[in-house]
C-alpha cells in the first residue's frame, strides 16, 4: 500500500498491469479468507482448536490406538482378546470381512461375485474417465449386457455354475446390487413420471401424478413389508417369487416418484424459449425433448439427482426388516455374535466408513460432470 | 406441375381470414386479414401489447387461434399435428432473444433440424450449416457455445439456424429488440442480406429505417386489431389513421 503508483498514461494507452500481491496467491487467499479483520481471525483460531479438540482423540482412537491384526497366525484364531490397545479392535471388521463384503455366499463360490465386482469397477472406470473413447458401448455394455451376466453369474445355474439362492446374497455386494438397479430403472422411470405430469393430455398427467403422490406418501420401509409379507398372499400358491426381486422393484418404483419430481424441477427451470425455438423448427415432442430440454434440464438438476441417488444408496439398508443381510445387516449381526459383543462402534463406524467412500464418490464424479457440462456463460 | 407452381405464384403464401384469438376472456386478435405473397416483406409495427407477436406466432401455431382461417403455403393450420409440423418445417423464426440451444455448439444447433426433421445426412447438414453461417459472416465461431459468443451474433447464429430448413417464409419477432445499438446494425444488415435473396418475410420490429429500405408493406397493429397497412412510403409520409400518426410521431421524436 506504501507504493502508490503516481505513473500516468496518455487516455487509450494504459497499459494492463498486474494486480497487488496482497490480492493474490497464498498471502492474499489466507488475507481475504482467513485474516481479513480481528473478528474474522479469532473466528480462525477458534475453528482451528475446534477441530483439533475433536478430530485429535479420533485419530487417536481409530489410528494410533487400534489393533488390526491378531496375535495368533491362523485368522480363525483371532478373538477379542487381541484387542489390548485401548482404541478401536479392527481384528473384529477383519476377521468378519469377507461376510461384510459377500454374506453368506458359499466360500469356495466367492470368485463370481469378485468377478462381478471387478467388471462393474472395470466399467465404471470406462465410462468416468474422460480419456477413454466408446462411452456409447460402455454404457450399452453395463446397462444391458452386464446386468445379465451378474444375474447368472451370481445366482448360477448354468455353464456347471453351481446355483447360489438369492436369499444367502448379502453383505455389500447385495447392497450394490440394490442401489445399482435402484438407480438405473429409477432415472428413467422418473424422467418418464416427469414429463408425463408435465403432459398436455389429462389423463396422461393425472396417472404420472396419482403414481408419484401415491408412492411419495408412504414410507419405503411400508413399501418394503408390502413387497414381502402382503404381496404373497394376493399371489396365487407356489407362484412367489423372488424376495430380492420384489425388493428390487419396491425400491426403484418408490425411487423413481423422487426422480420425477426432481427432473420435474429441472423441466421448470427451462425457459419457454427453448421449448418454442425447438417446436419452430419443427422437431416432434419425444425429439425436442431428447435432444433440447432433457439434456438441459438433467444437467441443471445434478445436484438433486446424485442426493435422490444417494439416499437411495443408503435406504437400501432398510431391506434388513425383510430379512436380506445387506451390509448394515451383516455387521450387526456380526457384532450380536457373543465371541464379539461390544464392537459395535467398530462395526457401524466401518459402515458409516463404506457408505460415505461410495457417497462421496458419487459427489465427485457429478462435480467433475457438472464442470463438463458447464458451456459458457449463463445469460 | 409447373401448372400448379403458376397457380401458386399468384396465391398469396401465407393467407389470415378473419382470425380471432383469446387469451383467457381477453381478445386479443380482432378479425385479422393479411395475406402475404411469395418474396414479399412485411413489417408489423406497433405499441406493446397490441397483439402483433401473437399475430406471427399464429402463423405457425406457437399460439393457437380460435376463430378464422390461417392458409400457409397451401395448408390451413387445424389441429392436426401433420400439418403443424409440414408447416413448422417450411417456416423459419427468429426470436427476441434468439433461443439458442445453449447446451449444443453453433454448428450442432443449425444441424440439429436439418438431421432429425428433415432427415439430411450429417455431413451434408454440416456443410449446409456452414455454408449459411458464411452467410451471416460467423464461420469461425462454428465450434463455440452460444454463450461464448455476443447478443448479435447468436442472433445471426438464430438466422443461419432457421435457413438451415431451408425455410419459404420467415418470421422474425423484434429481433433486435434485446441487441446493443452497435449489434443492431450487424443484424438488420444479414436480414436486408436476407430480403435481396427474395425470401418471404415478415418482421415484427421497431426498426422504421429497416421498414423503410426492405419492406414492401407496413401494417400498423394497435389493441388487436390491423389500424393501417400500406406501402412504406406511404405509411411513413403519409399516415392515414390518428392513432398511426401518433404511433408514429412518438417513435420518431428521437
Amino acid at each position: 500500500m506504501s507504493e502508490i503508483n503516481t505513473q500516468k498514461f496518455e487516455p487509450g494507452t494504459h497499459p494492463d498491469m498486474s494486480p497487488p500481491v496482497t490480492s493474490v496467491g497464498v498471502l492474499g487467499w489466507l488475507h481475504e479468507n482467513l485474516f481479513s479483520n480481528v473478528f474474522n481471525s479469532i473466528l480462525t483460531f477458534v475453528g482451528i482448536y475446534l477441530v483439533y479438540t475433536v478430530f485429535a482423540p479420533l485419530i487417536e482412537w481409530a489410528f494410533i490406538n487400534a489393533d488390526w491384526v491378531g496375535a495368533s497366525e491362523n485368522r480363525d484364531d483371532w478373538s477379542r482378546d487381541d484387542c489390548t490397545s485401548g482404541g478401536a479392535c479392527w481384528v473384529f471388521v477383519n476377521v468378519r470381512f469377507q461376510q461384510f463384503m459377500y454374506g453368506f455366499y458359499p466360500t469356495e463360490e466367492i470368485w463370481r461375485v469378485s468377478l462381478s465386482g471387478l467388471v462393474l469397477a472395470l466399467t465404471l472406470a470406462w465410462l468416468m474417465l474422460p480419456k477413454l473413447p466408446y462411452k456409447g458401448y460402455a454404457a450399452a455394455f453395463g446397462l444391458l449386457i452386464f446386468p445379465i451376466i451378474v444375474f447368472f453369474l451370481m445366482g448360477g445355474g448354468v455353464f456347471g455354475l453351481e446355483p447360489v439362492e438369492t436369499s444367502i446374497w448379502g453383505g455389500l455386494s447385495l447392497t450394490l446390487i440394490l442401489a445399482l438397479v435402484g438407480m438405473v430403472a429409477a432415472l428413467p422411470l422418473g424422467i418418464i413420471l416427469a414429463l408425463g405430469r408435465r403432459s398436455d393430455m389429462p389423463i396422461v398427467r393425472a396417472l404420472c401424478t396419482a403414481f408419484i403422490e401415491l408412492w411419495r406418501g408412504v414410507p419405503l420401509i411400508t413399501v418394503l413389508f408390502m413387497s414381502s409379507v402382503m404381496l404373497p398372499l394376493f399371489l396365487p400358491e407356489g407362484a412367489n417369487f423372488d424376495k430380492l426381486l420384489r425388493a428390487l422393484i419396491g425400491i426403484s418404483l418408490f425411487q423413481s416418484a423422487y426422480m420425477a419430481e426432481v427432473v420435474r424441477s429441472g423441466l421448470q427451470a427451462i425457459p419457454n424459449g427453448q421449448y418454442e425455438a425447438a417446436d419452430a423448427l419443427g422437431l416432434s415432442y419425444w425429439k425436442k425433448m431428447l435432444f433440447v430440454i432433457l439434456p438441459q434440464a438433467l444437467k441443471l438438476v445434478i445436484p438433486g439427482i446424485v442426493n435422490t441417488f444417494s439416499e437411495l444408496f443408503k435406504d437400501t439398508t432398510l431391506v434388513l426388516i425383510i430379512g436380506l443381510f445387506d451390509l448394515l445387516a451383516m455387521v450387526q449381526a456380526a457384532f450380536a455374535d457373543p465371541k464379539w459383543l461390544g464392537f459395535a462402534i467398530e462395526g457401524y463406524v466401518f459402515t458409516a466408513f463404506v457408505f460415505w467412500i461410495f457417497c462421496f464418490g458419487m459427489s465427485r464424479y457429478s462435480m467433475s460432470l457438472e464442470r463438463k457440462l458447464h458451456t459458457g456463460h449463463k445469460r | 406441375m409447373t401448372d400448379t407452381a403458376n397457380a401458386t405464384s399468384k396465391q398469396p403464401i401465407v393467407e389470415l381470414k378473419n382470425v380471432h384469438k383469446w387469451y383467457g376472456d381477453f381478445h386479443v386478435l380482432k378479425d385479422i386479414n393479411l395475406d402475404v405473397a411469395k418474396s414479399e416483406r412485411i413489417v408489423i409495427c406497433g405499441p406493446s401489447g397490441s397483439g402483433k407477436s401473437t399475430l406471427i406466432r399464429c402463423i405457425n401455431r406457437l399460439e393457437e387461434h380460435q376463430k378464422g382461417q390461417i392458409i400457409v403455403d397451401g395448408i390451413e393450420l387445424t389441429n392436426d399435428v401433420k400439418n403443424i409440423d409440414t408447416i413448422r418445417r417450411e417456416v423459419g423464426m427468429c426470436f427476441q432473444h434468439f433461443n439458442l440451444f445453449p447446451h449444443l455448439t453453433v454448428l450442432e444447433n443449425c444441424c440439429l433440424a436439418p438431421i432429425w426433421v428433415r432427415k439430411v445426412p450429417r455431413a451434408e447438414a454440416e456443410a449446409a450449416a456452414m455454408h449459411y453461417l458464411e452467410k451471416v459472416k460467423i464461420p469461425d465461431q462454428a465450434h463455440k457455445y452460444p454463450g461464448q459468443l455476443s447478443g448479435g451474433q447468436q442472433q445471426r447464429v438464430a438466422i443461419a439456424r432457421s435457413l438451415c430448413m431451408n425455410p419459404r417464409i420467415m418470421l422474425f419477432d423484434e429481433p433486435t429488440s434485446a441487441l446493443d445499438p452497435e449489434m443492431i446494425k450487424e443484424v438488420l444488415d444479414t436480414m436486408v442480406e436476407l430480403a435481396e435473396t427474395g425470401m418471404t418475410m415478415l418482421c415484427v420490429t421497431h426498426e422504421m429505417g429497416f421498414a423503410k429500405t426492405v419492406a414492401d408493406k407496413v401494417i400498423f397493429m394497435d389493441g388487436g386489431e390491423v389500424i393501417e397497412s400500406n406501402n412504406p412510403h406511404e405509411f411513413f409520409d403519409n399516415p392515414q389513421h390518428h392513432r398511426t400518426q401518433l404511433f408514429l410521431s412518438q417513435i420518431l421524436q428521437h
